[in-house]
């Protein structure tokens, strides 16, 4: 598949796009790591970066966030271009990152965890709502953010997120180094939070928990775009995507 | 009489409260370098000179415009806070991305300039500042006669440690401060202003320096160096108390000032060396400092 063809995909709703990453190159010093970046994301859509590590899609979403400072192209989110703005300013159009590591505050309690970040737009979760989505973190309220285990932490990571109103959320490896229990539990998440209409765009090494929850997967080698599949193509193109993931 | 180790019982206490008050100075000086150096990861060598001009804009405020102290407690820090902002946002804020050991020549090459430059405009010699009457006279505590104004500044440095301890501690405010300290790229991310943060806590640690100063004008006089000697002191306790630790630089501030009391009147001829003697032994049995979290 072309770049051209990747991005035009799907075409009923090329018009719609939440967010549009056009020739999106980003270079971590003389690494260019980068190389021409190009998809689109539609409103409610659930999205998978996919492929080997060091393809490039961390650095697709710190990209996005505005985290990496030495990028060009263009990365249009809800039509307005993001790539010349600061990460403050990304965040505070509404758009929202959980990393990999989860960057849980540790001198922070969880409360200080879950009300650090600002409000950005209206239509955030309130504390309550969190609190129905992840009953742990409500009793470990007073507790330093990293006496929460990997799984609390990543709770954490990305129910604080969910005050702020931001509508376009960027999961980093959300079930690195969890429990099968958690994983499904972060699953079910992610599926509640697409019924409520939130978009998001998920980097994830374990293709069984993200082919139950994405539209669309998209497939990232060296740097570039090589291919889209969309989630109802999957079973017709396993074993391509074994080979691009290299399992 | 009384007396302990054979030291008369009076004279004890005399000293533990004179350590005391100068652990106040110890203290407001090592938390303004510790807040500084959390978030900035420099250590601030400009110190010293931030510390001094709060003392000179004392004694300015109530030469050139007639303000007496309690104007220069509040306008002070004010203005120290600011020239600090001014030098974060112009020069030190260049050289974050650079090694350290840049800032901290910056500092303290700017420290040097700073000094310089009052000892040109006011000369090297000390300059006069009188207490408030308010706070002129001397308390009986039954074993030693308190200077009213050196009670005052040992109560208002408790206060404002205090207060410096809990807005970093307990407000919103002190949550952006810490979590910018651990991850700032990630409280950029969440849309918080991290510039602007680190300009107020810069601003914020040398106006803490500029409060000391002043604080300090009418117990030792106003000179361009005044800050010179203390700050090789306080450096030592940032060191023992854990670079970057607010806890540590307090409580290491009041203690080693009482320390350094006691030890002048059991063995007076280590009184000038036993913070750096502490030091050493610190750094060897725990090197990020008694309070300081392991690399």
């Amino acid at each position: 598949m072309t770049e051209a063809q990747a991005t035009a995909c799907p075409p009923s709703k090329a018009d719609e796009a939440l967010l549009k990453v056009a020739n999106l190159e980003a270079w971590y010093g003389e690494s260019h790591v980068l190389q021409g970046i190009s998809f689109d994301v539609f409103p409610g859509e659930v999205v998978t970066l996919l492929g080997r590590n060091g393809a490039g899609r961390t650095t697709t979403l710190r990209s996005i966030m505005g985290l990496v400072a030495s990028r060009t192209g263009s990365i249009l989110y809800d039509g307005s271009e993001t790539i010349t703005r600061s990460a403050r300013a990304i965040a505070r159009s509404g758009i929202a990152l959980v990393p990999e590591e989860r960057a849980v505050f540790a001198t922070l309690s969880v409360r200080e965890n879950l009300l650090l970040p600002p409000v950005v737009k209206e239509g955030g979760m309130s504390l309550e709502e969190i609190f129905g989505l992840f009953p742990n973190l409500r009793e470990r309220l007073d507790s330093p953010g990293t006496k929460l285990s990997g799984g609390e932490q990543q709770m954490l990571a990305i129910g604080r997120i969910l005050r702020t109103g931001a509508r376009l959320i960027l999961l980093d490896e959300p079930t690195e180094g969890l429990a099968p229990v958690i994983v499904q539990q972060i699953g079910r998440t992610v599926a509640a939070l697409k019924r409520q209409g939130y978009t998001i765009v998920l980097v994830e090494q374990n293709f069984r928990f993200a082919s139950t929850l994405a539209d669309r997967h998209i497939v990232i080698e060296q740097g570039r775009v090589v291919d889209q599949i969309a989630a109802d193509e999957v079973a017709s193109n396993e074993a391509k995507l074994h080979d691009y993931l290299g399992v | 009489m009384v007396t302990i180790l054979g030291v008369p019982l009076q004279a004890l206490l005399g000293q533990l409260l004179v350590g005391a008050i100068n652990g106040g100075f110890y203290a407001l000086l090592s938390l303004g370098i510790a807040i500084i150096f959390g978030m900035l990861h420099i250590i601030n060598f400009a110190h010293g000179a931030l510390y001094m001009m709060g003392a000179f804009m004392a004694w300015i405020l109530l030469n050139y415009f007639g303000l007496n102290f309690w104007f220069a407690l509040v306008i002070a820090p004010i203005v120290v806070g600011l020239v600090g902002i001014v030098l974060e946002r112009t020069l030190l804020s260049r050289l974050y991305n650079q090694d350290h050991l840049y800032n901290l020549l910056l500092t303290f090459g700017l420290g040097l300039i700073i000094v310089g430059l009052f000892r040109i405009g006011f000369g090297g010699s000390g300059k006069p500042y009188s207490p408030p009457e308010a706070l002129m006279g001397a308390l009986n505590l039954g074993f030693m006669f308190l200077p009213v104004y050196r009670g005052f500044v040992l109560a208002v440095a408790l206060v404002s440690c205090l207060v410096v301890w809990l807005v970093i501690e307990r407000t919103r405010l002190g949550a952006y401060l810490r979590a910018a300290t651990e991850n700032a790229e990630i409280v950029e991310a969440f849309g918080i202003n991290v510039p602007l943060l680190i300009a107020l806590t810069y601003g914020g640690g040398v106006a803490l320096a500029g409060f000391a100063g002043v604080l300090a004008a009418p117990i030792y006089s106003v000179y361009p160096n005044m800050g010179h000697d203390l700050m090789i002191i306080v450096f030592a306790l940032v060191v023992i108390g854990g670079l970057g630790s607010i806890f540590g630089a307090i409580v290491t501030g009041f203690s080693l000032g009482i320390i350094e009391g006691l030890t002048k009147v059991f063995y007076p001829e280590a009184s000038t060396t036993v913070v750096f003697v502490l030091m050493a032994v610190v750094l060897l049995v725990k090197p990020a400092g008694l309070f300081g979290k392991e690399a």
